[in-house]
């Protein structure tokens, strides 16, 4: 080996001098320091505490009504009835009473609640076929694996087909108010506009076959086996909440996180009456139920809430607290911290080298 | 090179050819080779299982893709990575092998010029030099800095370099099998209807260097990877980090965790399908193949297993090797540890251990050619009583040699050489002025040693000494106007001071070990016969004459002066012989050397008797020149708790006069033992001896443990426990005892022993030795060790060892070939090891917790939500989040501070070397962590999953539509997961370089950006049945609960680390935190490493890598080409010269058989060879 001229020359092999070869790389090296933690649980304290209290504040300020009308009221005797599958298709209306203590101020949302139905069970939540939700005419006739054995009646495509489907919640309800001076007043409530946006115009769609109106298209596909009608005709009230973007369906169809669970049912229509201009009035009310949807079989419970919402949503009481204790904790923390720190940290006596 | 046609016809297929293999793939075997290897990896297959399982509909509780698309990834990084490592090395063998020998064979005859290398395994036929001899020089086999000779049979000697004669050998030689001892050889060579048995003095063996001999033929014997060179390499173990053990091993715990939770869910699938679940089968009917609950239990336990599989996490082994793969580019672009001289950078020849870099307890170090230079220079000596060789200044005080010094002119010596620098100018100016004993001190190093000398052209002499420091001595002789210009057998040329002197060489009295000294007794021009000595002060001193006392006295100070800087001293002396005195003692010796019995103690006693009564000359110092920093390196690896052993083949002298000169031994340690056992194998008296030295063990292990047991009793006192800690004491023991120590029972004592020294110094191992400490130490000790090194002679140590080093940039690199880092300066190791293994280490550590916090507190959510999801494997995340959490949303930043990340920076790992420890002692991961990693994993899961339970129980969004939906419910978990991991990581990078900002936030926007693609309506309307998340992300994300439940998430699951981090820095700072503490406090520590000079020692620097028989051969003129110039070489002159190759070859058999021998691998292994049947090689 030839002795070569020290570290020159086009062929030398000296690595370059980069920062970022020589690990030289300019950088930020944050640490630990009193200056920087103690701020900050501070704050970070103050912060969680101050939002819990305004949370908890704001969520006293929403009222919410929740009655179970599983077998109270005059519907055990439909409760029972719906035990019996010999009966499922008899019709049973049934009400319950309830009053409220104040008036529920501006918006005011109708909820169903059921409790230990299992709408997140992995076998549950992929039998259904977005395909054919989307009103792909392909899926519509052919619907995908996942919805066995929701899928066929007898050869006949199932649509809207799977397990989801064809469990949907199917009590309706009329909720009547009994103002002080007698008589009964029906509360409106809007039907429509109680699903997401992109649910309604994107993810669910009717399938579109020119110059067919909905019953056509849907010609050759079989109802769901629990329904009692099909699904171009869940609301015989509004054409246009028919098929696929019926918004009852639509609500059903985004799965609950956990067994108990309530979903949107109806919005108070506060134009319709003077007496419901700003919201539900305290007083007595009725709510009658067409009750379809069978609960012994779940063990489970349904619930009508009625409740009004604040710019944090419903009356969710866990997160103020949560906030509260955390906040409570991490001030407690910081002062352990702070005392640490000026008997030990600050005088450097651990930092002999 | 010719080559014999027919035995390549008919044997070409049965023989290696020369070239060594590396290269493991082709373009077309490589896809399919790859990927059967990668599937044999435990981690692969298991993913392969998995993507099985998640074809079965039943089971499959997520889609194919979420294993498949990782998978592919992870396969594609490790194939591109193998072909490049493939490729590169490829490319780095086929530069380092020789073009030339590769294509040569066994049966081959070859022709080897001087200073080539021996190319392979040659049965030596011919050479330049008369009676067949050649030299070879064997440093890079066996480390010894000496010349051995080599001989041919007298019938192949005579084939000459006549071309058609050698072309007509057709000799057949019949040998042992191809095996690794260095030292011996059986064969027999039919030829011509003869026998001739062959030994290994007729072998040439690949990796020597041919020198002093103008040429040779020689026959291949072995070649490739047969050559005995390439057979002690060892196979080349797959080498494995410590961390990747304990990763493998918890890879396995937390697969056998994944089965425990898979179980738990499975039960409970079990027992909600049979309580709850039957309900429910109205809306939800079994399919036929679930038969029953416990059917049930046991898919779902098949579910989750695909669900968590996550917490196995299939990117860690491809994330850790991209980060290896980092850390070894940094070393090879780090221009701190470049040698310009050499224009060699250094080079991480594996890409798998950088980590345990960070680890290193214990070095094993070659010396030659890595802790020196294998330079000797003639630096200062001592002349009647004063000292030259140090520069002062005008002040008298000392000046440092620099390269700025001036140096001595020797211009007015026209033979001078070059390169030779000396800076005293006060001795030139004693030679000028014609100092009597100053001329006879250089005149006694032109004359007595066994330098040759060749003159190619006027006035340009070459040396060619056999052994460095005799080179030194003569050259500076020379370049003071002592020249030594030709010798014949009875005569010494000088060129004195410009006159041309002749001396008459009456006799050599060789040098060996036991004399440790040579003379020579010449007559010079004037008649007067003088005896010239030089030697080992010890020796020597005993025999001079007693008017020298004072000057003895003064000498001795010097001495130590001398021995005090680690120089290797010789003492010189010289005597006027008495004409008659001589002649009677020139009979006697005459007919000492033809009496066969006790010939050698006849002439030892003939020897010991002329050489009394001697005139001290002075003292030559020679420096063995270390390597630059060596000292300064070694006391910082040391103060780092690395323990440093000098494992060598060279003599005890030079072996402990290096340690002396890199204050590995001081004066100031308590003690130190030298177990040194002379050992004769062919005696069957070994075990009595072995006895022998087990008690020399034992006393020595005693006497550590006395003062041990000692404060294990007075626990309480304090002092004792101190003294005993500070206490010194160093271990020097040879290659014969070392050989007995290494047996079963002893090799424990041996190690205790070894461990209680500060400092251990093995010298005359062989290679096999090495590798046998350091396996004993990696055995024993469950320490990280590492070897470095040069030579052949250490590749078994380097790929013994879990790290092995090579020095590169000397001209074998048979070393740097085994090692797995390879650089140009033993100084670099201390970078190497204190910054870029410290840091690779550091990274490693924080990556893996990082990695595993990361995995558990991503996973165990859909344990938890198991609960109250009916047991039934649905997962909590989107699909595609599933996927591309690992490998997209959180690899990078991690990634980042893998590669980049300092606790403190370079300046700082090498002023404290104390920054090292942790790492040896494994602090930064084992268990403990990992369990605590996890644990906070396990603790962040739980906070994922339950804040948002809470929360979401019973919540609307702000215009009363319901949010508790599961597709919210996993885009709040998902995006709370991100943020509160990209905290974490943004806590664990102490270091934020602009790639560490960009990967992390750049990781939150694409995770953001990819979330909003993928709920997006348009990629909905293309794959509806993939993409069911529409809108989830941005009806959610709008909401405040949303985010208020985000934000207490993070909180909540970062606070405490905070805390507990903070606390920790403040009451039990680690020396990196304190480091970081004192450095942005602004108070600079220097320490001082600088090299503490030796004081005063009464030891003898006496060293000499000189060997015995090299006086017959120059007195026999066997090996003077100018032999030809003086015809008749003198019969009878020494009697029994006519033996001098026999007894020169003789001894060197002894010694060598003597070192390799040992109980370990000798009558064990000898009887096996025995019993192997002898492999046949016919040459035609």
């Amino acid at each position: 080996m030839g002795k070569k001229v020290a570290g020159s020359g086009p062929c030398s092999r000296i690595p370059d001098n980069s920062a970022f070869k020589q690990q030289r790389l300019p950088a930020w090296s944050p640490s630990l320091t009193a200056e920087t933690v103690l701020p900050f649980f501070y704050i970070i304290g103050l912060v969680c505490v101050l939002l819990g209290v305004a949370l908890f504040l704001t969520v006293q300020k929403i009222q919410e009504i929740q009655v179970d009308y599983t077998t109270s009221g005059t519907c055990d005797a439909c409760f029972e009835m719906r035990s019996n599958k010999m009966s499922a298709s008899v019709k049973c209306r049934c009400s319950v009473d309830f009053s409220l203590k104040e008036n529920f101020q501006e918006d005011v949302f109708l909820y169903y609640g059921l409790v230990n139905f299992h709408q997140n069970l992995r076998r549950y939540m992929d039998s259904r076929d977005d395909g054919q939700l989307v009103g792909r005419t392909t899926n519509l006739k052919n619907p995908s694996t996942y919805c066995e054995p929701f899928a066929y009646n007898n050869g006949t495509p199932i649509a809207p087909c799977g397990a989801i489907a064809n469990s949907m919640f199917n009590d309706s309800f009329t909720l009547k108010y009994l103002p002080p001076t007698g008589g009964v007043v029906i509360v409106p409530f809007y039907r429509t506009g109680i699903a997401w946006y992109t649910d309604k115009n994107v993810k669910f769609r009717n399938p579109q076959i020119e110059n067919e109106l909905l019953p056509q298209v849907f010609q050759g596909t079989a109802q769901p086996f629990y329904w009692q009608k099909p699904v171009y005709e869940l609301d015989p009230s509004d054409p246009n909440n028919n098929g696929f973007i019926n918004e009852d369906f639509i609500v059903w169809m985004r799965e609950a996180a956990f067994p108990s669970f309530k979903k949107l049912y109806g919005i108070l229509n506060r134009q319709s009456k003077a007496i419901f201009e700003h919201g539900l009035p305290a007083g007595n009310y009725s709510v009658t139920i067409s009750y379809n949807f069978p609960a012994q079989y779940f063990q489970g419970k349904k619930l009508v809430v009625l409740s009004t919402v604040s710019w944090f949503g419903g009356k969710n009481i866990f997160l103020p607290i949560a906030y509260i204790v955390t906040g409570g904790v991490i001030l407690v923390v910081a002062v352990v911290l702070t005392v640490v720190y000026i008997k030990i940290g600050k005088k450097g006596l651990n930092m002999e080298e | 090179m010719l080559a014999s046609p027919i035995f390549y016809r008919f044997f070409s297929s049965l023989f290696q050819d020369n070239r060594i293999r590396t290269s493991k793939y082709n373009i077309f075997t490589f896809l399919p080779i790859n990927l059967f290897e990668q599937f044999q990896r435990v981690a692969n297959a298991y993913f392969l299982f998995l993507l099985i399982l998640q074809l079965i509909p039943q089971i499959s509780s997520l889609s194919w893709f979420t294993t498949i698309v990782p998978l592919v990834l992870v396969l594609t990084i490790t194939a591109v990575k193998d072909a490049t490592d493939d490729y590169v090395g490829n490319v780095l063998c086929s530069r380092l092998q020789n073009e030339k020998w590769m294509n040569v064979r066994v049966g081959d005859i070859i022709k080897l010029e001087n200073n080539q290398f021996v190319a392979a395994d040659l049965l030596l036929l011919s050479s330049s030099e008369p009676y067949g001899l050649c030299y070879v020089e064997t440093a890079e086999l066996d480390g010894e800095t000496n010349l051995k000779v080599r001989q041919a049979l007298t019938v192949t000697s005579e084939l000459g370099m006549d071309m058609s004669k050698l072309a007509d050998f057709d000799g057949e030689v019949v040998c042992e099998p191809p095996n690794n001892k260095l030292d011996r050889f059986v064969g027999t060579l039919y030829w011509k209807d003869s026998r001739y048995p062959l030994d290994n003095e007729k072998l040439l063996l690949r990796g020597c260097v041919l020198r002093n001999t103008e040429w040779c033929f020689g026959m291949v014997i072995f070649a490739g990877p047969q050559t005995k060179l390439m057979q002690n390499c060892g196979r080349t173990a797959f080498k494995r980090t410590s961390i990747e053990r304990l990763m493998n091993t918890l890879v396995l715990w937390i697969f056998g965790f994944l089965l425990c939770m898979g179980i738990i869910l499975a039960i409970g699938n079990s027992i909600w399908e049979e309580k709850v679940g039957k309900n429910f089968r109205d809306y939800l009917v079994w399919e036929d193949v679930l038969s029953n609950s416990v059917f049930s239990g046991f898919l779902t336990f098949w579910s989750y297993i695909i669900i968590l599989n996550t917490v196995v996490p299939i990117s860690l082994y491809v994330s850790v090797e991209v980060i290896r793969l980092g850390h070894s580019y940094f070393i090879n672009w780090d221009r701190k540890m470049y040698y310009g001289q050499r224009d060699m950078p250094a080079e991480a020849r594996t890409t798998t251990l950088n980590e345990e870099l960070g680890q290193v307890e214990y070095i094993f170090s070659d010396k030659t050619g890595t802790l020196t230079q294998n330079i000797m220079v003639f630096n200062k000596c001592s002349i009647n009583g004063k000292t030259y060789g140090d520069v002062y200044d005008e002040f008298g005080h000392k000046v440092e040699i620099s390269e700025k010094t001036p140096c001595v002119d020797f211009s007015f010596n026209p033979l001078r050489d070059k390169k030779f620098h000396f800076y005293d100018h006060s001795l030139v100016e004693a030679i000028k002025l014609g100092d009597p004993m100053v001329e006879e001190f250089f005149r006694l190093l032109a004359l007595c040693h066994t330098v040759m000398s060749e003159e190619k052209n006027e006035g340009e002499l070459v040396y060619q000494a056999q052994s460095p420091d005799e080179g030194a001595l003569v050259t500076a002789a020379r370049n003071f106007g002592f020249v030594f210009r030709a010798r014949t057998p009875e005569t010494i040329t000088l060129y004195e001071m410009g006159k041309h002197v002749t001396y008459q060489l009456l006799a050599i009295l060789d040098f060996n070990n036991v004399r440790k000294r040579m003379s020579v007794i010449v007559r010079n021009p004037v008649g007067q016969i003088k005896l010239y000595s030089k030697g080992a002060d010890t020796i020597l001193f005993d025999r001079l004459d007693p008017t020298n006392d004072d000057l003895m006295y003064t000498t001795s100070e010097h001495l130590n002066e001398f021995a005090g800087e680690g120089l290797r001293t010789l003492a010189l002396a010289y005597k006027d012989l008495d004409e008659e005195y001589f002649a009677d003692w020139m009979k006697r010796l005459h007919i000492a050397s033809t009496t066969l019995e006790n010939r050698e103690e006849l002439l030892a006693s003939l020897y010991e008797e002329i050489e009394q009564d001697m005139m001290l000359l002075g003292a030559t110092a020679i420096e063995d020149k270390l390597q630059e920093g060596v000292a300064e390196t070694i006391a910082c690896l040391t103060l780092s708790s690395i323990k440093i052993w000098v494992l060598t083949g060279d003599k005890l002298e030079t072996a402990m006069n290096i340690g002396y000169s890199c204050n590995m031994l001081r004066d100031d340690m308590n003690e130190v033992f030298i177990i040194t056992a002379i050992l004769r194998v062919q005696t069957l008296r070994w075990p009595q001896e072995r006895s022998c030295i087990k008690k020399v063990y034992l006393d020595v292990y005693i006497k550590f443990t006395r003062p041990l047991t000692s404060i294990q009793k007075l626990k309480t006192n304090d002092s004792v426990f101190e003294e005993t800690i500070t206490s010194e004491y160093a271990l020097i023991i040879n290659g014969h005892s070392l050989a007995h120590a290494l047996e079963a029972d002893l090799e424990c004592l041996l190690l205790d022993t070894a461990c209680l020294c500060k400092t251990v110094v093995c010298c005359r191992v062989t290679p096999l030795q090495k590798a046998q400490v350091v396996e004993l130490v990696k055995k024993y000790k469950r320490a990280v060790t590492l070897a470095i090194g040069d030579g052949a002679n250490d590749v078994s140590m380097i790929k013994t060892a879990h790290i092995g080093v090579g020095i590169s940039g000397q001209e074998g690199m048979q070393a740097v070939l085994a090692s797995d880092y390879s650089f140009a300066q033993f100084r670099y190791l201390q970078r190497l090891l204190l910054v870029h293994g410290r840091w690779s280490y550091y990274r490693m550590c924080r990556f893996l917790c990082y990695f595993f916090y990361k995995n558990f507190a991503f996973t165990l959510v859909h344990f938890w939500f198991g609960f109250f999801c009916g047991f039934s494997a649905q997962t909590v995340y989107d699909q595609w989040f599933i996927t591309l959490f690992n490998i997209v949303y959180t690899s990078l930043p991690v990634l980042a501070m893998g590669l980049f990340d300092q606790d403190v920076n370079e300046q700082n790992s090498l002023r404290q070397p104390k920054l090292y420890e942790p790492g040896q002692l494994n602090l930064l991961f084992n268990k403990r962590q990992f369990f605590m990693c996890t644990l906070q994993g396990i603790y962040t899961s739980c906070v994922l999953f339950f804040i948002p339970y809470g929360a979401f129980s019973n919540t609307v969004r702000d215009d009363g539509s319901h949010i508790a939906d599961q597709q919210s419910f996993a885009v709040t978990i998902a995006t709370s997961l991100i943020i509160v991991v990209s905290v974490q990581i943004g806590l664990d990078t102490n270091y934020w370089t602009a790639v560490n900002h960009f990967y992390i936030w750049g990781s939150l926007t694409v995770y953001f950006s990819i979330l909003f693609a993928m709920h997006s309506d348009g990629i909905f309307r293309i794959f509806p049945s993939h993409f069911p998340f529409i809108g989830t992300a941005r009806n959610s994300l709008t909401q405040t609960s949303v985010w208020l439940v985000i934000l207490l998430t993070a909180v909540i699951c970062v606070m405490p680390v905070v805390a507990i981090r903070f606390l920790r820095t403040d009451l039990y700072p680690t020396l990196s935190d304190k480091v970081r503490y004192n450095g942005r406090k602004q108070r600079p520590q220097e320490q001082n490493l600088k090299r503490v000079r030796r004081t005063s020692s009464r030891r003898s620097a006496y060293a000499f890598s000189h060997q015995e028989g090299y006086g017959e051969l120059i007195t026999s003129g066997k090996n003077m080409k100018a032999a030809r110039l003086f015809p008749a070489p003198p019969t009878g002159r020494i009697p029994g010269s006519s033996s001098w190759i026999e007894s020169l070859l003789k001894k060197r058999t002894e010694m060598a058989s003597g070192a390799a021998v040992g109980p370990l691998n000798g009558s064990a292994e000898r009887s096996k060879s025995e019993n192997t049947p002898v492999q046949q090689q016919h040459i035609d």
